[in-house]
């Protein structure tokens, strides 16, 4: 039996204390966590850059360290600093130095990086090891090798080859959600099906339990499947709950593609063993004839200029649709006029916030509001022309007429300078996997002096 | 004639990774499966969100009495057109659709 534990779904998202201090007395073979996700957007890859602030990250990691310390049992990160780039795995190691110069401890610790230098993938593109997943983006060699940072998803092969240094400590970056939990129970020789479908099953902690926000979990897998055991007072792990954690940000709650084949959960059967507890037996693993890891890879999309105003007129807020439509094509003729600039080489979405501006024309309710937000987001090739084109459209937000009988009106922004410069903003444009002939061809495993 | 959030439980929507957008329905009862997986058709959800029906997986799971829809998101996660990173509002447009 293989016994791991889940401290939560991320790091940074806080965990239970007395929960994860029951799962060290539950003596675990090894301790798993999550660093990172794309959920939040390709901004994080992008820059190469934590989306959780580094002081939450400090007390939780060297929580966990502690915690691997008291269990004596080795500690796994996978994705660290968000999006899991060379520099995000250097970040936690200094991180963990701190952490380790305050504890007085000195533990082995390895790194496994994950990051592609993307004129290589761009080859890698060229000879065809490249394909595209369902969905996947139209891609060339250009966009790949424009890309600001690309990283690989390792999966259990290369956290085995981790554990196999006998480090303490394990920072990885990028790796499969589920990759850090089974590598362990697969290297064991527990049922692969198992394996792979308890990891997906713990990757976010106790979100497959009642009172998910207490994140701590045990699984414990063997050579026929694994059980779910949620440790915080308050959490029950039910069949329903660890079932419905298959549709998790999953398209497909039956299959989950991972390096070197696929989970097929079509005829696991879940059974509660009492009333905190499940039983899940019966899923499938298929190997793959190939090797292939996904890729996830972010390019600048221009820079961005915001600009917001708040419209409190009664007569305006009822008549916004039509006084923004009016406004866009003023502004665009007023962009082409002073600056030459092709349509195609900037744009502007104007939103009414308090009217339809989350879903646009998906919205059939549009909201009556007493004031409505008026949201400016203008993206160009480079900061200064977004911001010129911020600049030109100003006038219009502050004192755009409904009609030109009327008295100037005036509206209310809420700053000086009204234009607020985001800088770069990023777009993911990989969906695709690469085919490897040695599972470590695209990954760097160091023993470092921590 | 009810909507589909006074029938079910729950309507959540997700991303599922950049370039996919996964909506699961949880009915909550086997009445309210029944009634929905027969009353919620594919192409009516694809209207909705103004995608066409062939892109969209859709899985009625019995065992959980839930309906899982999955589509390419129509922009993708973080593109300068898209007004929802996490995908979060999807869960409304299928909530207030009319049952069959």
């Amino acid at each position: 039996m293989t016994r791991i534990l889940v401290p939560s779904g991320a790091l940074g998202l806080d965990y239970d204390e007395a929960a994860l201090e029951r799962g060290i007395r539950m003596n675990p073979d090894l301790i798993a966590i999550d660093g990172g996700s794309t959920d939040s957007g390709p901004s994080y890859l992008g820059n190469g850059v934590s989306k959780y602030a580094r002081s939450s990250t400090k007390v939780e990691w060297k929580g966990l360290i502690e915690a691997a310390r008291n269990a004596g049992c080795p500690l796994v990160i996978g994705t660290a600093g968000t999006c899991g780039t060379d520099g995000m795995v250097d970040w936690l190691v200094d991180i963990t130095r701190e952490c380790l110069d305050e504890l007085g401890w000195t533990p082995r610790v390895a790194t496994l990086k994950s990051e592609q230098v993307p004129n290589e993938v761009g080859q890698r593109f060229a000879s065809g090891q490249v394909s595209a997943l369902d969905g996947a983006p139209d891609l060339d060699r250009k966009t790949i090798e424009d890309c600001t940072h690309i990283v690989a998803l390792a999966g259990a092969e290369q956290i085995q080859q981790a554990i196999e240094t006998a480090a303490e400590i394990i920072i990885a970056g990028r790796t499969t959600d589920t990759a850090t939990i089974a590598a362990l129970p697969l290297m064991r020789g527990d049922h692969a099906g198992g394996a792979w479908h308890g990891a997906k099953i713990a990757e976010c902690g106790a979100l497959c339990a009642t009172n998910p926000q207490s994140g701590v979990l045990m699984v414990e897998f063997d050579k026929v499947g694994f059980t779910v055991h949620p440790l915080a007072d308050d959490a029950r792990a039910t069949p329903q709950t660890v079932l419905a954690h298959m549709l998790y940000e999953n398209s497909d709650p039956f299959i989950l593609h991972e390096p070197g084949g696929h989970l097929d959960v079509t005829d696991a059967t879940y059974e509660a063993l009492d009333e905190v507890r499940v039983r899940v037996e019966g899923s499938r693993w298929v190997a793959s004839d190939q090797y292939t890891v996904k890729l996830e890879g972010a390019r600048v999309a221009g820079c961005q200029t915001l600009l917001m105003a708040t419209i409190r007129d009664p007569r305006y807020v009822r008549n916004a649709q039509a006084w923004i439509r009016d406004i866009g094509h003023r502004h665009a003729a007023k962009v082409e006029n002073r600056t030459g600039l092709a349509p195609e080489a900037w744009r502007c979405d104007l939103r009414l916030v308090g009217i339809d501006s989350t879903l646009g024309e998906m919205e059939t309710r549009p909201g009556a509001p007493t004031e409505i937000g008026v949201l400016c987001t203008i993206t160009a090739e480079d900061q200064g022309t977004a911001n010129e084109i911020g600049k030109l459209m100003n006038p219009y937000l502050l004192h755009h007429p409904l009609t030109s009988e009327e008295e100037q009106p005036t509206f209310s922004f809420p700053f000086s300078p009204a234009e607020i410069d985001r800088g770069p903003v990023h777009e993911f444009c990989l969906h695709h996997v690469m085919t490897l002939s040695d599972p470590m061809d695209a990954f760097r495993l160091d023993v470092i002096n921590a | 004639m009810p909507e589909v959030g006074e029938v079910c439980d729950k309507v959540r929507s997700k991303n599922a990774g950049p370039f996919w957008l996964t909506i699961d329905i949880f009915c909550g009862t086997d009445d309210a499966f029944a009634r929905l997986s027969g009353g919620l058709t594919t192409k009516r959800v694809a209207e909705a969100l103004g995608t066409d029906p062939t892109a969209i997986r859709r899985f009625d799971i019995k065992d959980l009495n839930v309906i899982k829809i999955s589509l390419p998101r129509p922009v993708v996660q973080g593109h300068p057109g898209d007004r929802d990173m996490h995908g979060a509002a999807w869960a409304s447009v299928v909530a207030e659709l009319v049952v069959d």
